[in-house]
């Protein structure tokens, strides 16, 4: 009978998957957001639970939006490069995801702090308007607060250099434009 | 000239599987008897050449013999005796040879105690061993090879991964190995019944025990690997969705499943393809496990250093042995008929429920655990997921285990009338509904509903579970007294309440404080006072420190002096907090040191975590409670004649066997 047959053809995905992971690199995909303007939010701020962060916050200059978490491995992986871009002048906001706020700030005081200020969401609520899919990922938000692209997995001096230098270029035209990173 | 033998005894053990996987195999299907004669010895011959394999690693590592280079690379001179002994498998190389080694002595287990089952069946276990066997040792031999010289010799060693030397983790991993080989049997087993292409209840009789074993020391060396990372890492976390975690959790949900699969198909002649097809997938997830730590595809805390080849290789192996056996399960399944049915409320259903849940389960923590490969492989990038998604979608399936499996002990075989169920377990229902409502509020003052949730069904099993062997003390005095398997069931699940207690109270009270201090300072976290008295520079045998000492006070009073240190280990430069842990049956206090935040600052974590210890302990009764039930008479008594007449396995008809 075919039923039993189920557990063989279960075996045989999960093999062709493995051999792919194998040979693979991280991608990158397109998201339906970009060209889109960042959706409206007001969240506490991390490290002052008084104080908001809004989408406004992120208005008026061309930044970066990083979505991260401690049970995050890969983004502690991508932190230390965090820290470069933001000594860089880099402004990037944070938006720490389903955590816990003491967790989040022992991380920061630990690994250092990036961010210009983070958003604490730990019900997730923004990361769903976002389509995150899992952390890390990190948007490019244009000076209108356009999503200018997306990034998913570790940012990387790669990733920077091929993907998000030739778009900030382009945003910033002939204006002054801080924004190259750590050479 | 000793590593070199020790090469070649690896070599004879590739030769002797070889024979040990083929002939045996050949001479079950054709019946010639002096084929199938062969599996005992070359089983026996296994294993002394791969114990005289490892000991010659090991006489490398204890006599600094630094022309190998697995011995260049993960030992030092500093290192203290222990850690080098342990050193032996705290590598990848290392630890395949002591895989290898585990195989040997559980497939020698079998040979000794098969003069009980029939030849034919025998032969076949016996073979499938071998075959797994060949796979790993070629693996050995070609990719990983633990002999490999290094010429010039090294002066002094790399050290032992600082992580790693620790009394915990010098035995979790032979734990864990132990229970992760160990599922082979079962495996060998189920394939054997396969191919014989009829089983019978013999089959989960035999097959039981050797499942309990693996079990029982796969719970070991998780709970031990959890105690380590719970103080070594220094945050105070016992569990953490890593992949390599998961990797060894996955074969102890499919085993637990499996073992109450085999208890109705030992009882019953009932769920015989799923509890095959449960064995082999056991087995196949420890393989799994394997490729995910040691391939490289997916990101991890205690990766081994990774390799696509290696991955390719092991690849190979989970497609040849798990294909291979659910080739044949598609093929065969058919013919393990059913021997009998079972009405809706009946012990049966009970274990059916369980075995659902726990796979589902399963599926849960591999979809989470391979999510972010299958999105890399997609071309979707490199992703993380994290604990919420583990703690939601395993929590899930596992409340109603929980709570179906306190009625669940109390359920007869075949069919019973709910209301007796009913009338035997409502004032132990009450009592946990009303004592897990009130307890949390009463004790730590706040509560939820998933709290509340938690610590009724952890004291419901806990209650549950007690009820027979405190009755037939008690007003059952008539009854015969409880046999062993009938105390592992009661212990194992007694421990299921008490992890689940302390899991859900260390989630819901823990008290967790970070701080930036100097000596001197006074601090809070709970109903404590912390003293910070001064730090003081320490030196071990392979590492510097700074060590802190803090007075531990309670209203006042001095409770403990506690030392967490900061180390530096020489070799490898590698600084690792060392918390210091005041342990008792109702909480831990933890103090870890952080780093220097300058000008006589040091940053501190303060933790203290009510019944914290409850989530081993628990481990430890559950371990406990499979070894009485792996030792029950049924299962040491000599196989019965008229079994062993039925050699090929024959199905006997329920009414002759109970």
């Amino acid at each position: 009978m075919w039923r039993y047959a189920v557990p063989l053809v279960i075996l045989g995905v999960l093999a062709a998957f493995f051999l792919r992971g194998l040979e693979l690199r991280p991608g990158y995909i397109p998201s339906p957001l970009i060209g889109e303007q960042l959706p409206e939010f007001e969240l506490p701020s991390l490290t002052d639970p008084a104080a908001s962060v809004t989408a406004d916050n992120l208005r008026g200059q061309v930044s970066l939006l990083n979505v991260w978490g401690t049970w995050c491995i890969e983004c502690r992986h991508e932190h230390g490069f965090l820290v470069e871009l933001a000594e860089s002048g880099v402004p990037i906001y944070g938006l720490n995801w389903q955590d816990k706020r003491e967790d989040a700030l022992y991380w920061l005081s630990t690994l250092g702090n990036p961010y210009v200020a983070s958003a604490f969401d730990p019900q997730g609520v923004l990361a769903v308007d976002l389509g995150v899919y899992a952390a890390p990922e990190t948007f490019l938000i244009g000076r209108d607060g356009k999503i200018l692209h997306k990034h998913i997995s570790p940012l990387t001096p790669e990733v920077w250099r091929r993907d998000f230098l030739p778009l900030i270029a382009e945003e910033c035209g002939s204006l002054p434009c801080p924004l190259v990173g750590p050479e | 000239m000793m590593p070199e033998l020790g090469q070649l005894a690896l070599v004879l053990v590739l030769c002797l599987g070889l024979v040990q996987a083929t002939l045996p195999l050949a001479g079950a299907a054709l019946g010639r008897a002096e084929w199938m004669a062969l599996a005992r010895p070359t089983a026996a011959g296994q294993f002394v050449f791969a114990a005289l394999a490892f000991g010659i690693l090991a006489h490398a590592f204890l006599t600094n013999d630094f022309s190998v280079q697995y011995v260049a690379l993960n030992s030092n001179t500093e290192l203290p005796t222990f850690y080098k002994f342990a050193a032996v498998w705290g590598g990848h190389e290392g630890s395949l040879l002591f895989w290898i080694t585990v195989l040997a002595i559980w497939t020698l287990a079998v040979a000794w105690s098969a003069r009980a089952y029939p030849p034919e069946f025998t032969s076949r276990v016996l073979a499938v061993l071998g075959i797994v066997s060949v796979g790993v040792t070629s693996f050995t031999l070609l990719t990983s090879n633990p002999f490999l010289r290094l010429t010039p010799p090294a002066f002094d060693g790399n050290d032992l991964n600082p992580l790693l030397q620790d009394p915990a983790m010098v035995l979790h991993p032979p734990m864990l190995y132990i229970g992760y080989v160990g599922t082979s049997v079962p495996f060998a087993f189920a394939v054997a019944a396969l191919l014989t292409g009829r089983l019978n209840r013999d089959w989960a009789r035999w097959a039981r025990p050797w499942t309990i074993v693996a079990w029982l020391f796969l719970t070991l060396g998780i709970a031990l690997g959890s105690w380590w990372a719970y103080y070594e890492l220094g945050w105070g976390g016992w569990w953490f969705w890593d992949p390599v975690e998961n990797a060894s959790f996955m074969p102890w949900l499919i085993g637990t499943a499996l073992i109450h699969s085999l208890a109705v198909t030992e009882r019953r002649g009932i769920f015989k393809s799923w509890s095959v097809l449960l064995a082999i997938a056991a087995f196949s997830l420890s393989l799994l496990g394997t490729f995910l730590v040691r391939s490289g595809v997916l990101v991890s805390v205690h990766a081994f250093a990774s390799d696509p080849t290696r991955g390719l290789y092991i690849l190979m192996l989970l497609a040849v042995i798990s294909g291979g056996a659910l080739m044949l399960y598609a093929l065969r399944a058919r013919y393990l008929e059913a021997e009998g049915g079972f009405k809706l409320v009946s012990r049966e259903s009970f274990l059916l429920a369980n075995n659902i849940l726990l796979v589902i389960a399963t599926g849960a923590v591999l979809f989470g655990t391979l999510y972010p490969m299958v999105h890399d492989a997609l071309g979707l990038g490199v992703i993380s997921v994290g604990p919420p998604y583990f703690n939601l979608m395993f929590v899930l399936p596992m409340l109603p285990l929980v709570l179906l499996l306190g009625i669940g002990m109390h359920a007869v075989w075949k069919s019973m009338a709910a209301a007796v169920l009913w009338k035997r377990l409502k004032w132990l229902a009450v009592g946990a509904l009303v004592a897990g409502g009130a307890l949390p509020w009463v004790l730590f003052g706040t509560t939820s509903i998933m709290t509340m949730l938690g610590v009724i069904a952890g004291l419901w099993v806990c209650a549950a579970s007690l009820l027979d062997p405190v009755r037939r003390y008690t007003v059952a005095r008539h009854l015969p007294p409880l046999t062993r398997a009938q105390w592992g069931m009661a212990l194992a699940h007694l421990g299921v309440g008490l992890f689940v207690l302390g899991a859900t109270v260390t989630s819901a009270y823990t008290v967790e404080r970070d701080f930036s201090t100097r000596p001197g300072e006074t601090l809070r976290a709970g109903d404590y006072e912390f003293v910070f008295v001064g730090l003081r520079e320490v030196a071990g045998p392979n590492y510097d420190g700074i060590e802190a000492e803090f007075e531990l006070r309670r209203d006042g009073e001095l409770v403990a002096t506690m030392r967490p240190q900061q180390r530096t280990y020489r070799v490898q430069q590698q600084t690792l907090p060392e918390a210091a842990i005041l342990s008792g049956l109702h909480r831990d206090v933890l103090v870890t040191l952080g780093e220097s935040l300058g000008a006589g600052a040091w940053s501190v974590r303060l933790q203290v975590k009510p019944l914290v210890r409850f989530i081993w302990l628990g481990a430890v009764v559950m371990a406990l409670g499979g070894l009485l039930a792996a030792t029950d008479r049924r299962y040491r008594q000599p196989v019965r004649e008229p079994a062993r007449a039925k050699a090929a396995g024959a199905p006997v008809p329920a009414e002759q066997r109970s």
